[in-house]
């Protein structure tokens, strides 16, 4: 059977960018607010999986050339090395310093390596949801 | 800030197992990472337990976050030592992996998740808050189904789907009772838990909820709840099914040892009469099991529900030389169910036959094999040169002391059975008469033997060398006794 899916098609390529959008939005608010690594990977992997539905699994993966199972891999050897690496400098496993610095433009501004472990976690989302969507899909 | 050491039985693990996901062609390079990765937390472990004898329990703040606000891991001798028994378990189980799983394991990652099982193990071992010992044991578990189903035949299949649901229920369980816990008494750590329920003096609502921890541990140790485990344990391959039965139920027994000592030690004429309870059924279950079946592989199982029982009598009984007991039998455990396991998966893998009346005279053939088995066999039993001898010995003193005699009579009746159980299969698969003629004989690789010398050497230096770790035990089961040790070692100031 054919399906005409111009609409959605049409529609995802829009949407596509919003949530994307969100995502980022949702992994930098974790800082202070709701929202963080996990949420923001959810989110992420959500406008895959809009993506895979609207078009077909080749033409994405060949625009997205990414192995998901070694993104997961590389999301949490990111995380956990944010936590090792403390301890070589003789701080605790897993803690973490911030930097607050004062832009011209921007105002205060903060920065902490808790952003690397929130990406790790970012990233092993993505790559575990992917993963997951693309192995039943395959089943089918 | 040295305590750092403290968080690398899990973090090493774990990093290895993300950077063989990377090397998944490289087979042999996969096998050499986990083994020295495995050797290291074994390593590692010895050195903290030679420092927390010279300066006591060791804590590392995670993230510098104090208690009782962050996570913490706590490392007295007692997790120190399972931690270092839960390494070597595992470094015997690789090798006899290296030579026996195959490539189409080998090729899926197998040694990745055998690193996330021991993470997890230890992570649970060591870890000082309830809610990050669900954690653990939630990673403990994923590995563990996906290394049950791995290879996807349809026993394992049928097995591992029993297996996931019954501990997914579990572990909801688990989680409940850890929210009304929380909501009882307002923290998870338990240094500061235990704190907390003496001050309430261990109301009535605080012992209900203890009994909920009870049903948790106990379906994921075996106690009565036991029904999923002869299945599971004999459906994967034997490298797999040895690192089980040596592993997983442990840390379940681990865990009640650890509430049952440190929170919910009030009220011991409910909760530890329970406990002995459940300890007598499933030592008369787990016997009865035993000796019906002539499937080897379950007799072995239900030999590890067997020890399970055997270990709650000595915390049912509570005394110092009971959990002392308890302690060695669960170190001397651990050794021994590998080794039967990987026996009986030999045996198996050798004569293409489960059950043991389907197999004779393989002693002519495989005399090693056999004499290995009788070692084994003994050691369970308890026979004095073998490292079971003290850890029932100490458990029977114990019940003695306590007054609890009719857990003693059952525990040595078992042992007893046990004997028996384990005499059958060496009777009729050892002895009788040679069915297999020299020439049809399958050869038997060295490198399928060397494991199991491994840990009947074990066996026996734990037997013989009961001198060396007596004070650690001791230090364990006095940590065990007097949760202020405890409590202090996790709130003092740095």
């Amino acid at each position: 059977m054919k399906t005409n899916d111009v609409i959605l098609q049409m529609i995802t390529k829009i949407v596509v960018f919003i949530i994307l959008t969100l995502a980022v939005y949702l992994f930098f608010a974790g800082h202070h607010n709701p929202g963080g690594g996990f949420i923001a990977g959810l989110v992420l992997s959500s406008a895959f999986v809009l993506l895979f539905l609207a078009f077909d699994t080749e033409t994405i993966i060949k625009g997205l050339p990414l192995n998901f199972k070694v993104t997961a891999a590389v999301g949490a050897l990111l995380a956990i090395s944010s936590g090792i690496v403390p301890t070589l400098f003789g701080h605790p496993f897993l803690n973490m310093v911030m930097l607050t610095i004062n832009l011209p433009l921007i105002g205060k501004f903060e920065l902490g390596t808790i952003v690397l472990f929130e990406a790790g976690v970012a990233l092993a989302v993505v790559g575990v949801v992917v993963t997951i969507i693309l192995s039943i899909s395959e089943d089918v | 800030m040295m305590n750092n050491v403290l968080v690398f039985p899990m973090v090493l693990p774990v990093l290895t197992g993300i950077l063989l996901i990377f090397l998944r062609p490289y087979i042999r390079l996969q096998r050499w990472l986990s083994m020295l990765s495995v050797l290291g937390t074994g390593a590692m472990s010895i050195i903290l337990l030679q420092r927390v004898q010279a300066s006591g329990i060791l804590t590392i703040d995670i993230g510098g976050w104090q208690p009782p606000f962050g996570i913490l891991f706590v490392g007295d001798s007692f997790a120190l030592l399972l931690v270092l028994t839960a390494s070597i378990v595992t470094a015997v189980c690789l090798l006899y992996a290296f030579s026996t799983i195959g490539p189409a394991h080998e090729q899926m990652h197998v040694y990745a998740f055998i690193q996330f099982l021991l993470a997890g193990v230890n992570g649970s071992f060591l870890t000082g808050d309830l809610f990050n010992l669900f954690v653990c044991f939630e990673v403990m578990l994923l590995a563990s189904y996906i290394l049950a189903s791995l290879g996807g035949k349809r026993k394992q299949l049928r097995e591992s789907l029993k297996y996931v649901i019954i501990n997914i229920l579990s572990s909801w369980i688990f989680l409940v009772a850890i929210a009304y816990l929380y909501g009882a008494v307002g923290t998870l750590n338990m240094a500061h838990l235990s704190e907390r329920i003496a001050e309430s003096g261990q109301t009535p609502l605080l012992t209900t909820i203890s009994m909920l921890f009870l049903i948790v541990f106990s379906l994921k140790a075996g106690l009565v709840l036991y029904f999923w485990l002869p299945g599971t344990y004999s459906a994967p391959p034997t490298a797999i099914a040895a690192l089980f039965g040596a592993l997983l139920t442990k840390v379940g027994v681990y865990a009640m040892f650890r509430v049952f000592t440190l929170l919910f030690y009030h009220e011991p004429s409910i909760t530890h009469t329970w406990i002995g309870i459940m300890a007598a059924i499933t030592l008369i279950g787990g016997s009865i099991g035993a000796i019906s079946s002539k499937d080897v592989r379950v007799i072995v199982s239900y030999n590890v529900v067997i020890a399970v029982g055997f270990m709650m009598v000595g915390l049912a009984a509570a005394t110092s030389a009971a959990l002392e007991g308890s302690i060695y039998y669960l170190i001397h455990d651990m050794l021994v169910k590998a080794l039967l396991f990987l026996l009986a998966g030999t045996m198996i893998a050798l004569t293409g036959k489960s059950k043991f009346n389907e197999m004779s005279g393989l002693i002519r053939n495989y005399p090693l094999l056999g004499w290995l088995f009788f070692i084994g066999m003994l050691s369970l039993a308890g026979i004095p040169p073998f490292s079971g001898f003290i850890g029932k010995v100490l458990i029977g003193k114990g019940t003695i002391e306590a007054g609890t005699y009719i857990l003693l009579a059952l525990a040595f009746v078992s042992s007893i059975l046990v004997l028996y159980s384990l005499l059958r299969v060496f009777r009729n698969a050892f002895w009788g008469e040679t069915v297999i003629s020299l020439e049809e004989e399958k050869p038997l690789k060295k490198s399928w033997l060397v494991p199991s010398v491994l840990l009947a050497i074990g066996t026996i230096v734990l037997g013989l060398g009961v001198e060396v770790l007596a004070p650690y035990v001791q230090d364990a089961a006095n940590v065990l006794l007097q949760p202020k040790l405890y409590i202090d070692a996790v709130f003092q100031s740095k």
